[in-house]
């Protein structure tokens, strides 16, 4: 599913090269959650952002699901995330000027497909699955942070994507609902085999994971894969 | 996307910030009212002045004297006395004309009763009728008969009747006073609705004999009665050249000039509406061209908006980059949005141009008004003038948006 070889980011800032991954290996099965940890300044920010296509690493080989990551360029990158990677993020991330339904819908308005029925009928289906069925017409501002979180969830879920990427997805929410997210996210798993690799400082969510990746100076700490 | 959606979507986005798209929006609506509003009187006037040079009869050529210049300073065009009755009979003599006719202008106060006007006094010879393209209202015009009698004879024009009689039924047989001599009025002219400088219904005629007896001053030179300009009626459209070019061989001769150093000059009706005209094309794409400066203005307008969008919404096109939009859809995105905002500024300027343009065609200049003319085509240019600013000051601001990385976008708060 996901395999990294020999991984590295260096960040240029003005003359001075900054290395931010040192060669990093491992791999990610279908189904599979993992959790990536590690303090800030470990380098899993830059680990996350190649994960899902948002970046390219320095050297080194990325497969996705089968396809090299590392040569493409930006519209390919683009198309990729589209259509394998639902992204979680710790702000939520949501357009506050459109209905829950149209935030849900987004992805796949840049699905090439220009199917906006289906796409209207897939997000309602999501939105009603993750609880918030009563919420479609509501502004995400008027919903509470579960409710948001659950919005980028539906968003992230839309367009059946292979890999889900959760940076700190309860970041922002106090324990009890943060909890109820983790517990959505793990059913996801559970019930639709969808591989989770989740960001987290918390020690609690990251038990829960079959797998923890935990980085230090770029570096994997815990052996191959751990 | 498409079209429709990311129509939508620029519709929805404009929404959120009312008032600064009202006001993006106004910049250009002022743009294009001011170019089809310009280039509509621009215009008008332009149709007006020709209708106006042609309601003075057709296929005409105009003798007028020339400048004097004495010890090398010239003086205006038309103000030497050099033009006399004995040239307008020897132009008779050329070929392809129909009809000549000498005339003398001045202007005289007519009085009838307790009500008076200031109009132009024309002595005209009885070819004037021909010549002028003139249609009687009432009565008869002035005779041969007349002109050889030195008559005490007057013809109205439309609206000098109607200023002196309240209409003009039963004017003709009753007496006015022009400069205090009693005249019989034989004759009211139909209106042509001339406005302004040349209005044709604001004069009245006399014979010319009788104006050079009374009212000019018999000035003469060599021996003949001077005349302020001969009107030629040509018989047809295609001859006004060769006729143009025979009588100013004709003139030179007579008044012994060279080329160049005439003391008259020979032009046709044509040439009079072209220069008319040019003048006024001149006057549209000099108004539309300032008119254009204010578009361009809102066109900077736009740019100036749409790069504070683009820095604002820096997080939203990462996200949407994030979640799979590529360049073109977020170059597409920013573009739209700032071609509604300069479409719309140009279907809302066009309506208030054209609303302007009326408004303008109410107001009198000296006594007349101008009728604006609001073409498709203007406010098709205008329209599709302003799709154009919002395209050209749209790509840069769009452009910007879509080269945004999406890690660094969605790191910015």
């Amino acid at each position: 599913m996901i395999e990294v070889q020999d991984l590295t980011k260096t960040y240029r800032l003005g003359s001075v090269e900054v290395p931010a991954l040192c060669g990093i290996s491992f791999r990610i099965e279908r189904g599979e959650v993992v959790a990536i940890m590690g303090q800030s300044g470990s380098g899993k920010s830059t680990l996350m952002n190649i994960l899902g296509c948002l970046d390219l690493p320095t050297s080194g080989q990325y497969f996705l699901d089968g396809k090299n990551i590392a040569g493409m360029n930006e519209d390919e990158l683009a198309a990729i995330r589209n259509q394998k990677v639902g992204f979680v993020f710790q702000q939520f991330n949501l357009l506050p000027r459109m209905t829950v339904l149209r935030n849900a819908e987004l992805p796949l308005m840049y699905d090439g497909k220009n199917q906006y029925k289906e796409a209207r009928q897939r997000a309602e289906a999501i939105l009603s699955a993750v609880g918030l069925a009563d919420r479609m017409d509501h502004r995400p501002t008027e919903l509470s942070g579960g409710e948001q979180q659950r919005v980028a969830i539906a968003r992230a879920l839309v367009n059946e994507p292979a890999l889900i990427l959760a940076d700190e997805p309860t970041g922002n929410l106090d324990s009890r609902t943060g909890a109820e997210i983790i517990s959505l996210l793990l059913g996801l798993n559970k019930d639709q085999g969808l591989t989770l690799v989740i960001v987290t400082h918390d020690p609690a969510i990251a038990s829960k994971a079959q797998r923890v990746i935990r980085l230090r100076d770029g570096l994997i700490e815990n052996g191959r894969g751990g | 996307m498409k079209f429709y959606r990311l129509f939508l979507e620029a519709l929805e986005s404009l929404n959120a910030n009312k008032m600064r798209s009202m006001l993006t929006v106004l910049g250009i609506v002022i743009g294009v009212a001011a170019v089809i509003a310009m280039i509509s009187i621009g215009r008008g006037a332009q149709s007006s002045i020709s209708s106006q040079i042609e309601s003075m009869g057709t296929n005409l050529v105009y003798v007028s004297p020339g400048s004097t210049s004495e010890s090398g300073v010239q003086s205006a065009a038309g103000s030497a006395g050099t033009l006399t009755l004995d040239d307008a009979e020897a132009l008779a003599s050329l070929p392809n004309i129909v009809a000549v006719s000498s005339q003398t202008s001045n202007f005289a106060q007519v009085v009838y009763k307790s009500q008076n006007t200031r109009t132009r006094l024309m002595g005209v010879t009885p070819d004037y009728e021909t010549v002028g393209s003139l249609i009687l209202e009432d009565g008869v015009f002035i005779s041969v008969d007349d002109q050889k009698a030195r008559s005490l004879v007057v013809v109205l024009g439309s609206s000098v009747a109607e200023s002196l009689f309240g209409g003009t039924g039963g004017v003709v047989g009753q007496k006015v006073r022009l400069n205090g001599q009693p005249y019989e009025v034989i004759g009211v002219l139909a209106s042509k609705g001339g406005t302004g400088f040349m209005n044709q219904d604001d004069q009245v005629f006399i014979p010319l004999s009788t104006a050079l007896y009374r009212l000019v001053g018999g000035f003469r030179f060599r021996g003949s009665s001077v005349i302020s300009q001969i009107t030629v009626k040509v018989s047809s459209a295609d001859v006004v050249d060769q006729v143009v070019n025979d009588a100013t061989l004709l003139m030179r001769a007579r008044h012994e000039t060279i080329e160049g150093a005439d003391d008259f000059t020979v032009t046709s009706q044509e040439a009079t509406i072209d220069a008319a005209t040019q003048v006024a094309d001149t006057m549209t794409i000099f108004l539309g061209g300032i008119a254009g400066i204010s578009l361009a203005v809102g066109g900077i307008g736009i740019m100036n908006i749409m790069l504070t969008t683009v820095t604002e919404r820096t997080h939203e096109i990462g996200l949407r980059k994030a979640i799979g939009a590529k360049r073109r859809d977020i170059l597409l995105q920013f573009l739209v949005e700032s071609v509604v905002l300069s479409l719309a500024g140009g279907l809302i300027g066009a309506v208030f141009g054209w609303g302007a343009a009326r408004l303008v065609g109410q107001i009198e200049f000296s006594g007349s008004t101008i009728t604006p003319v609001v073409g498709l085509d203007s406010v098709l240019l205008a329209t599709l003038f302003s799709m154009a600013v919002g395209l050209f000051f749209g790509i840069y601001p769009a452009t910007r948006a879509s080269r945004l990385q999406p890690v660094e976008a969605l790191r910015y708060e």
